[in-house]
């Protein structure tokens, strides 16, 4: 299961991860706007926003995010995603300035440049790096001897 | 004894980064445990490598204590504002994930992948501050 470098559906995978989220928590915040205000003494009316298109969208796009991050981490390593999910944050400032002609600070500017160049550099190296029988040894050691699923 | 309000706050988000920490590591461990999704999909199909995820014991652990995080997340919210909050944890999550990543799930952090966490760390800071 060693993957010295992405193939093109794993890049895939790695690009819904990032964009999902901020994706879907826009979803559910463009939902949640459009609602009256909903009160601690009606929350059942909370299970009722669940059914709204917007809201459906926002946890679809969620559900799709942990099953695609936990898909990546089946076979990257956890700092190989780290950096990759951090470009949804990136992107999200890009739309937002280019798209919806919103101001950026320069400390935001700042942010989406270190995040670029920090997911380049970890992007140039192997995506898995754990030796199989380092990583065995050490879960056995600390869990016991815990049998693969399938 | 009642702690200063700076140590609580400085407590507040300890917490909330070592159970996001754990959760993420013991999640990350767990499908490394089950082996590449991809491929177990290839050969069982979906229902074989959802099957495959659901019982490993490990992944559970880890949905604990990304729920934690997220309760202490709350919990700390209700205590300090997002502005502090949400860059504090998010960044400090990628250093102590980089750290235990290396210590317990035996991954080759070399000098690149430091440098790459650090900055990711600071970057999402400046974004989220």
């Amino acid at each position: 299961m060693s993957h010295p470098r992405l193939t093109f559906e794993q890049f895939l995978i790695l690009a819904f991860v990032s964009i999902s989220v901020p994706l879907g928590d826009a979803c559910l915040s463009r939902g949640m706007t459009s609602l009256p205000a909903i009160s601690l003494a009606h929350p059942f009316s909370l299970v009722s926003a669940v059914f709204t298109p917007w809201i459906a969208l926002g946890i679809a796009l969620l559900i799709g995010y942990f099953a695609s991050y936990l898909t990546a981490l089946s076979w990257a390593d956890l700092t190989y995603v780290m950096p990759a999910t951090a470009m949804g944050n990136v992107i999200v400032a890009l739309l937002a300035h280019f798209w919806l002609h919103e101001e950026i600070s320069w400390q935001r500017w700042l942010g989406v440049v270190l995040i670029t160049v920090g997911v380049g550099f970890v992007a140039q190296g192997p995506v898995n790096t754990t030796p199989p029988a380092a990583f065995k040894d050490a879960m056995e050691a600390t869990f016991g001897s815990n049998k693969e699923a399938q | 004894m009642i702690a200063s309000p700076s140590l609580q706050a400085l407590l507040m988000i300890a917490t909330v980064v070592l159970t996001s920490s754990v959760g993420e590591v013991l999640m990350a461990g767990a499908m490394k445990s089950i082996g590449d999704l991809d491929e177990i999909r290839a050969r069982s199909g979906m229902l074989g490598a959802i099957k495959a995820v659901v019982t490993c014991p490990l992944f559970f652990i880890g949905i604990f204590f990304m729920a934690a995080a997220f309760f202490s997340l709350l919990f700390a919210l209700n205590h300090m504002s997002l502005s502090l909050v949400g860059p504090a944890a998010a960044s400090l999550t990628l250093v102590t994930n980089t750290i235990a990543a290396k210590l317990f799930l035996k991954e080759n952090v070399d000098r690149r992948r430091w440098v790459s966490a650090i900055l990711v760390c600071i970057g999402v800071y400046f974004l989220a501050h």
